[in-house]
């Protein structure tokens, strides 16, 4: 029977949540491809994490080795090069994630397989794929298709499926990695965190966010002021981080803080997927964009298609008249 | 240090809103603007700074038909020494691997320390070339990289995670870098140097000058192929307040009251 091997993503010795929803994904695929689903694990020491996997999938790859602590994409790749050489799965299922970004490109360049990335969705029926997948910022999805006869690799978008309860006892398969390679090309040196600023956006129960929209960094007075008017503090996409005009501390998104305010009112933002992983689970999101077909609509409750230049302004006088 | 840097130019697609086009594959263009891809524009930055600090020549290298050239002379007036535009209409919808392949062909015709690339294309988003470039040329990468300091002695990268975590690489040369947005300030052009950049030269290649077949190219050369684009179903979508601005914040505001989160 045909695997469908899904790649473990673990960072300071714990198991990331897209693993368990790439392996949740991977249950419905394979149940219609009719193959199974392996988790691999590839770490340091695999007994502490395995058992977590072991109720996902039918089947537990663990690699142990001193090289594999870190993620190092040159390390992994080695190995799951190897790997998927060697056992042919049907598919490889790896994070659209930093790690999984910095993985999956050279290794299928190497393997010479098929890969499609940030899928939200994927039928495989043995020799062809069919995979959907955001384009142009979440504005439309594409179907890619593609037919192989050695497998396939696919990267996952964060979210893209919900993980399920494990409810399996899947056994567990050592396989030993030959990493006779030092990788001084590439050496792991140490995480760091971001520096927390004067603000930490995650504990307030109202976040008034910006993004593109506002056009010049003088225009986020009029988010401020907003903020003051409804007590919340201000937050941001992507984009205004990158221009300097807010420190990364207020970024809002995948690659910034996860919030789960009372109220989220997104100001000029679009809503790419990596902003929404960021604040979907908001109690009431609110979206103020000139573009009727933002992304950020499909996830908001309340939306003003509108000049945010002017909505704003306004805004803030009913609130403060409603506030007296 | 000499550094190439792969830059592609896309619509502007952020702030507007997209029709898909008749061959449901592409998306209507007539009503865009261009630009140089975002990402690129930040790894064309460090190309440059890299440059200043240690010397040695930027070369820019485009897949693109005769009107990428704007993004080429945009470079160049920046300072960047040389460009390189590659095309043939049979270059059109290829995956992200013969892109890569094609992009290998020109780098193998310059020299080069580092390579960089933008750490995605904001419209196809599929992150892919620039480390699939370095497996192809048989040099390390890094993705999605925040920070670059390069001595004599050392090679030291940061890459960002998520969760504003990051993680601090040493890594040899050459090598090739995706840049990430934010990693510093992209300057602009001046005018002596667009003035400058009007009169160089851009070195244009053609399949057979990289060696490859139209089969080896585009959707024929493809292994993994667009389908087709749609409009993505909505499950829920928001109460659209209407009417002008003061009518609408009104609606707004009343109901943030009704919920109680104005309190």
């Amino acid at each position: 029977m045909s695997e469908i091997y899904v790649l473990a993503e673990h960072i300071n010795n714990e198991i990331r949540d897209i693993t368990f929803e790439m392996l949740s994904m991977a249950k419905g695929v394979a149940d219609g491809a009719g193959a199974t689903v392996t988790a691999v694990l590839l770490a340091e020491n695999t007994a502490d994490l395995a058992p977590k996997l072991q109720k996902y999938a039918a089947k537990v790859i663990t690699a142990d080795n001193a090289k594999l602590k870190d993620f190092n994409a040159a390390v992994y790749q080695s190995v799951l090069s190897a790997m998927i050489q060697d056992k042919k799965p049907a598919l490889t299922m790896i994070g659209h994630t930093a790690f999984g970004m910095d993985l999956a490109p050279s290794l299928a360049a190497e393997a010479g397989i098929p890969l499609v990335t940030d899928c939200i969705k994927i039928k495989l029926d043995s020799s062809v794929i069919t995979a959907e997948r955001p384009m142009y910022g979440g504005k439309v999805h594409a179907e890619m298709n593609a037919k192989s006869e050695n497998g396939f690799i696919v990267t996952i978008s964060q979210g893209a499926c919900p993980a399920d309860d494990g409810t399996q006892s899947g056994e567990i398969e050592k396989y030993a990695p030959s990493l006779e390679d030092e990788f001084a090309f590439r050496k792991f040196v140490e995480y760091i965190k971001a520096e927390a600023g004067d603000v930490d956006i995650t504990q307030s129960d109202i976040i008034i966010s910006a993004g593109r929209g506002i056009k010049e960094q003088d225009n986020l007075k009029i988010i401020e002021e907003l903020a003051e008017a409804v007590g919340g503090v201000v937050a941001c996409s992507r984009p205004i981080v990158d221009a300097g005009w807010l420190p990364k501390d207020r970024q809002v998104g995948s690659s910034g803080k996860t919030v789960t305010p009372k109220l989220y009112i997104a100001i000029g933002i679009s809503g790419s997927s990596q902003h929404q992983t960021g604040m979907k689970s908001s109690g009431t999101i609110v979206a103020i964009n000139k573009d009727a077909n933002a992304p950020i609509f499909n996830i908001a409750d309340y939306g003003i298609v509108d000049d945010l230049f002017k909505v704003v302004p306004a805004l803030k006088e009913k609130i403060a008249e409603l506030k007296k | 240090m000499d550094i190439i840097v792969c830059i592609k130019r896309v619509p502007n697609t952020a702030e507007v809103p997209i029709e898909i086009a008749g061959d449901s594959k592409s998306i209507k263009l007539d009503k865009l603007t261009f630009d140089i891809n975002e990402p690129d524009n930040y790894a064309l930055e460090e190309a440059l700074l890299l440059k200043e600090k240690q010397g040695g020549a930027v070369t820019l290298i485009c897949i693109g038909d005769k009107e990428s050239e704007e993004v080429l002379r945009m470079g160049l007036a920046k300072g960047a020494d040389a460009a390189v535009r590659i095309w043939d209409d049979s270059i059109a919808f290829s995956d992200p691997f013969v892109t890569a392949s094609i992009l290998s062909k020109a780098a193998g015709t310059i020299k080069y320390d580092l390579i960089m690339t933008g750490c995605m294309a904001f419209d196809d988003g599929y992150a892919q070339v620039g480390p699939m470039l370095s497996q192809i040329l048989a040099i390390p990468h890094a993705a999605i990289v925040t920070k670059v300091e390069i001595s004599e002695k050392s090679v030291k990268v940061q890459r960002e995670l998520e969760g504003g975590m990051y993680e601090s690489l040493d890594m040899t040369l050459p090598a090739l870098f995706s840049i990430q947005t934010g990693i510093n300030e992209p300057r602009y052009a001046s005018m002596v140097g667009i003035r400058k950049a009007a009169q160089k030269e851009i070195k244009v290649m053609g399949l057979s000058d990289i060696g490859l077949g139209a089969d080896a190219v585009g959707e024929a050369g493809s292994k993994v192929k667009l389908g087709k684009l749609f409009i993505p179903p909505v499950d829920k979508k928001a109460e659209i307040l209407e009417g002008s601005a003061e009518e609408t914040s009104a609606k707004l505001a009343e109901v943030l009251k009704g919920k109680g989160v104005l309190s």
